[in-house]
């Protein structure tokens, strides 16, 4: 018998980490194509930078900023309920039902959203009023003026979300299709009805599946809500197209704009990431850490790193003593 | 025997899927309280009569009686009317049902899996729910895992809060659908333990199971099905030591 290397197996591991040399000359090709792209940008005389400064907490900026945000969220919601309903109508058994959810996303789907939101502006032009009464007869409860009733900002909700629903009714029907059926037969077999069981078993399992895509929808939606600007709805866009037009400042205010559009997006993914935790509840052993658990993890790595530093330091410095 | 001392009352049942009869006019009862054993080869038609039962499935021909109750069909003078699916559900409560595959609903932690439907279905408060639950859960012998999500247990863990979760609808019948196939030979035996007790408390079981030596001990009476149709019946004992049909033997030697 030859003599081995002597194999301890009490000890703790004490690893050295793996080292990953191409991650830093990544990063560091990153940032150097990035910070030539922005001084191009920082040192071009045609852009005057203090404009952007001034307009960007301009108040017809923000009132901009919060309309563009009040719409998204509006739209979001409408459309995020009319696609259950539409998703659940094209899965039904009853024939009208699929028919009519088929149609509706046939068309929505199939028409430029600029054309849906123009369409819903003219609405006016269309019917001039919009009345309760007996069909056919001149016999009216009450009739309202279409304009006064749909102003510009309603029609822009509503053109956006309608468009919206017939996008988001596949995702939500993709993730109804998605839960194993013997989730249902399991339901059923407890004496769960339909509804319920859509309910509590099968839409809170889709869900999983449906937010990834419907953030970004809503993403989509954000910067959509930018084509309001043809029929006057004071968005964000609109705002700074008002007040370039009038300082003549275009490339400065459309930073101004994309700016915010940039900063409204990554806010958003903040909902984004605490539903999807939410909904990955009993899916995995673990769920993911929130970004504030990533920190101090993290912290508490550099912290262990600089220990196994200074342990191994000390035991040099002991071993030469 | 009278009527009324049945709980499982199959008269002639048919089921086709499309041009293939599964189903060959089956006619079975079972008086409350037994235990029914029911084996057969695979594809023999075992789990479709079991969904029948609860009207997972609709059948095509014959009638079927839970509790002297037609299960999915109004008779209304010499015609048959389909039930609104609200009745169905109704039926279906008193019916519990434990699966080869769990199906436990893996967003909600197992007491959450038990309470549910006596909450939401039978409006029980989550007071009285949770503390029966609980019971439940005691007895499968997992009264530490009332906050364990599905995907955090064994599966013999999972097949118990499975048939926890049945029981918590106080169900006057139970259906197993090969409750332990899925399982590793090692927990199968805590999976049966539990099945055994639940036998001894009077519930009337049908268990469709390969476990001959659970049967031999635990049900009152062994059918074998074959091809769509009950081929031979009788004291498990009987069943397994003599069998009277070719196929039964044949089946037999082959799994023991
Ligand atoms: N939903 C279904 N659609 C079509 N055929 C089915 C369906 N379910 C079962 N079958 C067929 O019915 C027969 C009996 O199946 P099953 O009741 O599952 O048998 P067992 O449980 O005894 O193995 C098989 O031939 C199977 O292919
Ligand atoms: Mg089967």
């Amino acid at each position: 018998m030859t003599t081995n290397v002597e194999r301890s197996t009490d000890d703790d591991v004490v690893a050295i980490p793996l080292r990953h040399p191409w991650r830093w000359v990544a990063a560091a090709a990153v940032i150097v194509v990035l910070g030539l792209l922005l001084n191009s940008l920082w040192n071009n005389e045609n852009i005057a930078k203090q404009y952007i400064w001034q307009f960007i907490f301009d108040p017809r900026i923000l009132k901009g900023v919060w309309i563009t945000l009040l719409v998204t969220i509006i739209s979001m919601v409408i459309a995020t309920i009319l696609a259950i309903i539409l998703a659940i109508m094209r899965m039904s058994s009853n024939p009208v039902l699929r028919g009519v959810s088929f149609l509706y996303i046939w068309f929505f789907r199939g028409t430029p959203l600029l054309v849906q939101i123009v369409f819903w502006g003219y609405l006016g032009l269309l019917y001039k009023q919009i009345s309760l009464g007996v069909p056919l007869t001149d016999f009216h409860i009450f009739a309202v003026d279409t304009n006064t009733l749909i102003p510009a900002f309603v029609g822009g909700v509503i053109a956006l979300s309608l468009n919206e629903a017939a996008y988001a009714a596949e995702i939500v029907r993709a993730g109804l299709l998605s839960i194993d059926h013997g989730q249902r037969e399991a339901a059923y077999s407890l004496g769960m009805g339909p509804g319920y069981t859509l309910r509590r078993i099968i839409l809170p399992q889709s869900m999983k599946v449906i937010i990834p895509p419907m953030g970004n929808e809503t993403i989509s939606m954000l910067k959509n809500t930018s084509l309001l600007a043809v029929v006057a709805v004071p968005e964000l866009y609109t705002a700074s197209s008002q007040i370039s037009s009038g300082n003549l400042r275009q490339v400065e205010l459309l930073i101004v704009a994309s700016l915010w559009y940039l900063f409204i997006t990554s806010v958003l993914s903040v909902p984004q990431f605490y539903l999807e935790r939410y909904y990955a509840r009993g899916n995995s052993r673990e769920l993911p850490p929130t970004p504030f658990q990533q920190l101090k993890r993290a912290v508490a790595r550099m912290r262990g790193r600089a220990d196994n530093r200074r342990i191994a330091a000390q035991a040099h410095e002991e071993a030469g003593a | 025997m009278s009527e009324n001392e049945l709980m499982v009352d199959a008269r002639g049942v048919r089921k086709w899927f499309g041009s293939n009869e599964v189903l060959k006019s089956i006619s079975l009862t079972i008086p409350r309280g037994e235990v029914l054993s029911l084996l057969g080869p695979s594809g023999s038609g075992k789990s479709t009569f079991l969904r029948c039962i609860n009207h997972l499935e609709s059948i095509d021909g014959g009638r079927i009686y839970v509790d002297d109750e037609l299960i999915g069909y109004k008779q209304r003078g010499d015609k048959i009317h389909e039930m609104k699916p609200r009745e169905i559900a109704k039926q279906r409560r008193k019916i519990g049902m434990v699966f080869q595959r769990f199906n436990l609903f893996p967003h909600m932690t197992a007491l959450g899996n038990i309470i549910d439907a006596p909450i939401g279905v039978n409006g029980e408060s989550k007071a009285e729910a949770t503390a029966h639950a609980r019971e439940l859960l005691e007895r499968v012998g997992l009264a530490d895992k009332a906050d364990a999500y599905p995907a955090q247990l064994s599966g013999g863990q999972q097949q118990r809060v499975a048939i926890a979760r049945a029981l918590a609808m106080k169900p006057k019948l139970m259906l197993f659908d090969e409750p332990t196939s899925a399982l590793d030979p090692e927990l199968v035996g805590d999976v049966l333990d539990v099945m055994r007790d639940l036998a001894k408390s009077g519930m009337t079981m049908i268990v469709v199971t390969h476990e001959i030596g659970f049967s031999r001990e635990v049900a009152d009476r062994m059918v074998f099905m074959d091809g769509g149709v009950v081929v031979e019946a009788g004291a498990p004992r009987d069943v397994l030591d003599n069998p009277q049909h070719p196929r039964t033997q044949a089946f037999l030697e082959s799994v023991l």
